[in-house]
């Protein structure tokens, strides 16, 4: 059965003004696993991983109802700064610091976040570049701005600039929507290396994705939680009919 | 009637075009007109020995009096815009930060609204209320302090207005994107916010400037004017504004030429240091988009 439990969502409702766009999701991520959410368009997985580190507060008019709990603790009675440390989060689109070069968005936690030695920061910088797959095309020119990258070197920037922080959760909401095959291959390797040391959560349109990257699938729809499942069993012997036609692409 | 109507259309196009041509030419022609008559009138002066440094004359009607400078009025104007600006550009830049990155709050939104109706009071209006306020004060209810608050009062909705705005064209993506790094909002807002939107901020302290070194009226009753140099912060203050005004209504010809060689002064004045600020912060968007 599943591992360790490293957060977990307990009766969680997101509203946006007084509006629900998640009703009531339990949810358990297990520690260094790899947690994948899929679901039609519009239905509330962006809000439910934007709950998961309280970024959902960020926009005007908004309220959450119910539990997170990160080694046990809930979030919500925490310090918001300090929670999102701990769980870094990669957006649906690339959004780069334009005004700072490829080295300064990588090392912007660290910079921002407290003081740390100029080689470590250097070694921190390096080390994201690398796990996010883009050292190689940018090691000559990390001085250069970063909106001189391409959409998905840009999204890979965003990643590496996630890992620097060195979180213990990371959120991806649908990381590949702006890369092509080769960058999408590169990054779910890295999802595959990732969780030898963190707790993953990814959002994707993807199904194959989903079934290549994940341990664990959980099936969104209309704000409810479906199903969640070992993803080997939920896409082979799901549960409920919803699923299954999603799944199948039999979607009325 | 088909085949007329290119021709109709051309009609209406040229007649547009030469429309809006004596258009431009009206907006234009006071301008022009003001400079040409400054420079005829005051170019003369402006080029004298010490035309730039020397005190202002007294009255005089002998035909040959000297015209001398304006000297105190070019300090006074530096001393009285830069204390204004002291004051004027962390209230208004913080003023707009909390009306923009807080804006949820009741208080942020009472700030741009508070900063509209202040850009629409006469500039008459807050020397008196500086002059009101300061009369219990008599020690210094005529000075460089009040000439400056004066036009602090001036410049601070402009800062306010320009600098919200600035922030409002950067992205939300990038507000996020901090924040998710677990950056605070302050720092974020400070160090990563602001300093994207830092050209338009000094865009917006730059307008605030040009408007307040033209300022003559908040400064009648607050700066006073003076024919000396500055003598310190409680003493009243010589301007440029106040000069032009007070000479260009005396009788006598030495003084109406100097108020002449000043404005030609403050025009100049205001264009090179309008074209050179704007030519800066081209550079410093330019290095920040990326230019390297
Ligand atoms: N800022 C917002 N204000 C109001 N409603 C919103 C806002 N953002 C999202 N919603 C609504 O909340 C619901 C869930 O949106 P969400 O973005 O979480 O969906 P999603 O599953 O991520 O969709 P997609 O796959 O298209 O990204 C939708 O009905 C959407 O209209
Ligand atoms: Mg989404």
């Amino acid at each position: 059965m599943m591992g360790a439990v490293k957060l977990k969502s307990e009766q969680l409702t997101a509203y946006y003004g007084e509006k629900p766009a998640i009703r009531d999701i339990s949810l358990e991520f297990p520690d260094r696993r790899v947690t994948a959410i899929i679901g039609p368009s519009g239905c509330g997985k962006s809000t439910f991983i934007r709950c998961l580190n309280r970024m959902h507060e960020t926009a005007p008019r908004t309220r959450v109802e119910g539990k997170v709990l990160l080694d046990g603790e809930d979030i919500y009675s925490e310090d918001p700064v300090r929670v999102r440390r701990r769980i870094g989060m990669v957006f649906q689109k690339p959004n780069p610091f334009a005004t700072m070069s490829i080295y300064n968005n990588v090392s912007a936690a660290l910079r921002f976040n407290g003081r740390h030695p100029r080689d470590y920061v250097d070694a921190a910088v390096v080390r994201s570049l690398q796990q996010a797959a883009l050292w190689d095309e940018v090691k000559d020119r990390v001085d250069t701005p970063a909106t001189s990258l391409s959409g998905g070197q840009q999204q890979r920037l965003c990643i590496a600039r996630a890992l620097a922080a060195n979180p213990e959760v990371l959120l991806m909401d649908e990381p590949c929507s702006a890369l092509d095959p080769l960058a999408t291959t590169k990054i779910e390797e890295l999802i595959g290396q990732l969780k030898k040391d963190y707790t993953v959560v990814i959002v994707t349109h993807n199904l194959q994705q989903a079934a290549r990257v994940a341990d664990y699938t959980a099936f969104f729809y209309l704000g409810g939680l479906i199903e969640f499942a070992p993803t080997e069993d939920l896409f082979e012997r799901p549960r409920e009919r919803l699923t299954e036609q999603y799944i199948t692409g039999r979607f009325g | 009637m088909r085949f007329d109507r290119p021709a109709r259309r051309k009609f209406l196009s040229h007649s547009i075009a030469v429309l809006t041509g004596l258009c431009v030419v009206a907006a234009l022609y006071p301008l022009v007109s003001i400079i040409y008559s400054a420079a005829i009138r005051g170019g003369g002066v402006l080029f004298q020995v010490r035309f730039l440094t020397a005190v202002p004359p007294n009255a005089c009607s002998v035909v040959q009096c000297a015209t001398v400078g304006i000297g105190p009025d070019i300090e006074g104007t530096v001393i009285l815009v830069g204390l204004a600006s002291l004051i004027a550009v962390p209230v208004g830049v913080l003023a707009a930060i909390f009306a923009s990155e807080y804006r949820s709050r009741g208080l942020g939104r009472a700030i741009s609204f508070t900063a509209d109706v202040l850009t629409g009071v006469p500039s008459i209006i807050m020397g008196a209320f500086i002059f009101g306020y300061f009369v219990y004060y008599p020690s210094i209810t005529y000075s460089a302090i009040t000439g400056g608050l004066a036009l602090s009062a001036i410049m601070i909705p402009i800062v306010t207005r320009t600098t919200e705005e600035a922030l409002r064209t950067v992205p939300n993506s990038i507000r996020e994107a901090a924040l998710a790094l677990g950056i605070s909002k302050w720092k974020a807002t400070l160090r990563i916010v602001l300093v994207a939107a830092l050209p338009g901020v000094a865009t917006g302290v730059l307008l605030a400037v040009m408007r307040a070194s033209g300022e003559a009226a908040p400064l009648l009753f607050t700066a006073l004017g003076s024919n000396l140099y500055f003598h310190g912060f409680n003493q009243p203050v010589a301007a440029l504004p106040l000069l032009i005004y007070d000479f260009a209504l005396s009788p006598y010809s030495n003084q109406q030429k100097v108020a002449w060689g000043a404005t030609l002064f403050l025009l100049a004045a205001i264009l090179i240091v309008n074209v050179a600020s704007r030519y800066m912060i081209h550079r410093l968007g330019r290095q920040m988009a990326g230019g390297a």
